[in-house]
């Protein structure tokens, strides 16, 4: 989430004493893996907030998008891209994505997570999720796409 | 009333598209697809983008000192707030 070893290892710490303070709240209502990761969620988007980051807390971060994108992908079949991806831009468009789209695409096509897990972690419907990560994928897409021409006019 | 899904618009596809991607079925064989080229490269867009992003970040195990750390930091807290 934070694409930063140093950052994720402070985070980890961060988490892991939020975890020790409020241990004593967990009343078994969700697993325990649940309430851990949103804990540990919350301590991310808590931390980019701080940074100055257009961050939310994880409520709004899962409230569905406006379809700022509707009707937008279709209509422009020259703009598909060549098969190969660069590692980097891909990993700049993730950093660029909304919070609550970057959540779930990091969630479930980095880390492996099924949508029924992310939809517990998160509090959100399954269909939520499956519908951030629609859009996370164009939003990169989008992102890819004029990428690499910026890249080559350099 | 229940779409065709032989006579699917593009944006009537597209706005299927995460339900049916997040179902796990084939959707190669959506007939949709079969005579849109448009929507086929859009598919095959976010596959691969799907198949990059697996591989972008190896699982990265947390260094020993880091436990360490966290241990330490933890007994601090605790000793401070046995002290208050």
């Amino acid at each position: 989430m934070v694409g930063n070893l140093a950052e994720a290892e402070d985070l980890t710490q961060e988490a892991f004493l939020q975890l020790h303070r409020r241990i004593a709240t967990f009343r078994g209502d969700s697993a325990f893996s649940t309430w851990l990761h949103r804990l540990t969620i919350n301590v991310v988007l808590m931390h980019l907030r701080k940074k100055g980051l257009a961050v939310v807390s994880l409520d709004e971060a899962m409230e569905p998008a406006p379809e700022e994108r509707a009707g937008r992908s279709f209509g422009a079949p020259d703009l598909a891209l060549s098969g190969a991806i660069d590692r980097m831009a891909l990993e700049r468009a993730i950093d660029a994505l909304p919070a609550g789209y970057r959540l779930v695409f990091v969630l479930h096509d980095i880390e492996g997570y099924e949508h029924n897990e992310i939809a517990s972690m998160l509090d959100c419907s399954v269909g939520n999720s499956k519908s951030q990560l629609h859009k996370a994928r164009l939003k990169l897409r989008d992102a890819l796409r004029i990428d690499p021409r910026q890249e080559a006019r350099r | 009333m229940t779409e065709d899904p032989n006579n699917l618009s593009c944006a009537a596809f597209q706005a299927r598209l995460p339900e049916l991607i997040g179902s796990g079925e084939n959707i190669a064989a959506h007939p949709h697809l079969q005579s849109c080229e448009l929507c086929r490269a859009l598919l095959a867009d976010l596959m691969t983008i799907a198949e990059a992003a697996r591989q972008l970040f190896p699982i990265v195990e947390p260094p020993d000192r880091l436990w360490e750390q966290i241990e330490t930091a933890i007994r601090k807290e605790q000793g401070g707030s046995d002290q208050r």
